[in-house]
């Protein structure tokens, strides 16, 4: 079980300076990071940091829900995908002239495109939300992980989007007079878009509404005594979540030019959680921080064995028996130990 | 008609298999308080455990002894090392331990077994079919399977109901702390209900072998569908694992075998099958949702 931390306010205002320092640092260090990478001979570094940043945005969605508002979503690699197959969609209606659906008129314009992936994941997670949070412990995470193998399948037996071969996007989209496919403006977009939701979650979770979510993880009832209608607020955030991976799927698709239907499937949602778990519950750069670090983990361990799993099956075992709250958890204990 | 009838057979013998993983995972959750995502990696080891030695030893009945004792060790050390750490956490943690234990095992029968399947045989006295009923045959295997599972669903029910173990496990699943504070060894308990839970998951892998392929991965797509049944019939009511088991395996295989062949008369176009294939794998998730709405708690609920 996790500690609530009263604290939290006391040792922010301690620790403020630092931490300006210290995201001042992080944030230089990664807008170098593309030119750093050349100069090194590296670049390919800068692809897979483009792909760090993608799943740091999905893991820190599902950490609002996950983390904060302590809802076990076993089925985000549905709005992953979803976000993805808006791209793929509008993007094959684009390339043949066709119309979205048989209804609407493609957009080659990827900001649009973008946007419309968010508002799709954030009405898909209206739905899946709805009907998920009325049930509770168990039951919520089997519902979820069912509605997402419902995506799944569902796509899978879309022949029109390419079944279970899934598509290629030949275009990425046009936006300002920027070139798309270099790997150095991708990163840059993805960036941007990482630190928007990264400031966005920062605010959600420290505004009168994020504390009531918080407030709920810890005790229903006391919340419920106080007048927060529990539903309400945890469909929010389920909505909130849900759009975030969802953008999280559209800049991957994107990036990937590709869209299948392994982005939905449920070992996906799993690898979201890893990645919360690895940085640490229920705080905000840690899921930046856990997607990097499991992104980097399989790159080289896969590009050093092919039974890359078993390593990542056991740090993660470990990880959870043996640190509370991930690595930040574990450099709690280390330092916590003379306090 | 007797297609009907022998799709029937098909969705009890998938029924009656599922019923077995189930049986196991429903009192795991329901008197440990434990999602184990593991049972499917047990499944799959007993039967490349089992498979392995029939092979072998070109006796069939020599992998049952091998299948049981594999899963039997795995489920042991799995309890003692790792789901013993995981009673006092919450459900993420126990997620994502026994999700990392998936990654462990399917890689480890990667490097044991390589990566093509193994191929099981089906016994020779079990091998060609049987009428059932006047111009339905049905492979006696398939049939062997059902008679097994009934067998091993009505050994449960005495147990359940007529033994002190089986009183205990009532007891737990009803109200944990209660059965703690009478005095019952709740460690061994929990053991031993691991162990049985692991002993049914084996013996289903071992019998899904000559039907299905003995592969890496076949765990998970079970495992799932185990979840499903767990949910529907009301986490830690084996009654309810039961029905379940019988309703979700009758329901899947039906609009497997029927949903496609509808579609080609609603949907003009190559895409008929293809999307009625999938929508009848989504089938199965439709109707958990629809049953958790209605009745959260699922149709048998065992606790108070």
């Amino acid at each position: 079980m996790r500690t609530v931390e009263l604290s939290a306010p006391i040792v922010e205002a301690q620790g403020k300076g630092r931490r300006i320092v210290a995201i001042a640092v992080v944030a230089a260090g990664l807008l170098a990071l593309p030119s750093l990478a050349e100069v090194s001979g590296n670049q390919a570094f800068t692809s897979l940091a483009t792909r760090m940043l993608i799943f740091g945005i999905a893991a820190a969605s599902l950490n609002l829900v996950l983390g904060y508002g302590g809802l076990v979503s076993f089925g985000h690699a549905a709005f992953f995908g979803i976000g993805g197959y808006t791209v793929g969609i509008i993007a094959q209606a684009s390339q043949s002239g066709g119309l979205v659906l048989g209804v609407f008129p493609p957009t080659n314009q990827f900001l649009v495109v973008l946007l419309l992936a968010i508002v799709v994941s954030g009405v898909a997670a209206a739905i899946i939300g709805a009907l998920s949070l009325r049930t509770s412990g168990v039951q919520f995470i089997m519902i979820t992980l069912a509605f997402a193998q419902m995506v799944f399948f569902l796509f899978v037996s879309l022949k029109v989007y390419g079944g279970s071969d899934g598509m290629s996007i030949r275009s990425p989209g046009v936006f300002l007079d920027l070139n798309l496919r270099d790997r150095n403006t991708m990163y840059y977009i993805v960036l941007i878009a990482a630190g928007a939701v990264a400031f966005l979650y920062w605010r959600i979770v420290h505004s009168r509404f994020g504390r009531a979510l918080i407030g709920l993880r810890q005790s229903e009832r006391r919340m419920a005594a106080m007048g927060v209608p529990a539903y309400r607020y945890r469909l929010v955030a389920f909505v909130i979540s849900g759009m975030g991976v969802g953008l999280a799927g559209a800049l991957m698709a994107t990036f990937m030019r590709y869209v299948s239907p392994d982005m939905l499937a449920w070992t996906g949602s799993g690898e979201l959680m890893i990645m919360i778990i690895l940085g640490g519950v229920g705080t905000l750069a840690g899921p930046f921080v856990g997607a990097a670090l499991l992104v980097l983990l399989e790159s080289w361990l896969s590009s050093w064995t092919e039974d890359w799993q078993l390593g990542v099956g056991l740090i993660l075992l470990v990880v959870v028996l043996f640190t509370h709250g991930g690595l930040r958890g574990l450099y709690m204990q280390l330092a916590g130990k003379s306090r | 008609m007797t297609l009907f009838l022998e799709q029937l057979l098909n969705g009890l013998q998938y029924g009656v298999m599922l019923f077995l993983l189930a049986a196991g995972l429903t009192l795991i959750f329901g008197i440990m308080g434990i999602i184990n995502l593991t049972h499917g990696s047990i499944y799959m080891i007993g039967a490349y455990a089992g498979t392995y030695v029939a092979n072998l030893t070109g006796s069939f009945y020599l992998g049952f002894p091998a299948a049981l004792a594999a899963v039997g060790l795995t489920g042991v050390a799995v309890e003692f090392l790792v789901v013993r750490r995981l009673y006092q956490r919450d459900h993420l943690d126990q997620v994502l331990a026994t999700f990392a234990l998936i990654l462990i095992f399917n890689q480890l029968v990667t490097l044991i077994f390589g990566r093509p399947p193994l191929y099981a045989t089906t016994p020779a006295i079990l091998d060609g079919s049987v009428e059932v009923l006047p111009g339905l045959f049905y492979p006696l295997y398939r049939m062997a399977i059902i008679g097994v599972g009934l067998l091993v669903a009505f050994g449960l029910y005495v147990i359940i109901h007529k033994t002190r173990l089986g009183m205990l496990v009532r007891a737990g699943a009803t109200n944990r702390e209660m059965v703690r504070a009478l005095g019952v060894d709740i460690r061994l308990l929990y053991t031993a209900v691991f162990g049985l839970g692991a002993l049914l998951a084996g013996l289903a892998g071992f019998m899904a072998g000559p039907v299905l392929a003995v592969q890496v991965g076949m765990g998970e797509q079970i495992l799932i569908t185990t979840f499903v049944v767990v949910v529907v019939g009301g986490v830690g009511s084996i009654r309810g694992a039961f029905f379940a088991s019988l309703l979700i395996g009758v329901v899947d295989t039906l609009m497997q075998a029927y949903l496609p062949g509808l579609f080609r008369q609603i949907v003009i176009g190559p895409d008929a099958d293809a999307l009625g294939a999938g929508l009848s794998s989504m089938g199965i998730y439709v109707l958990m949702a629809i049953v958790l709405l209605i009745r959260p708690g699922g149709l048998f609920i065992a606790h108070g």
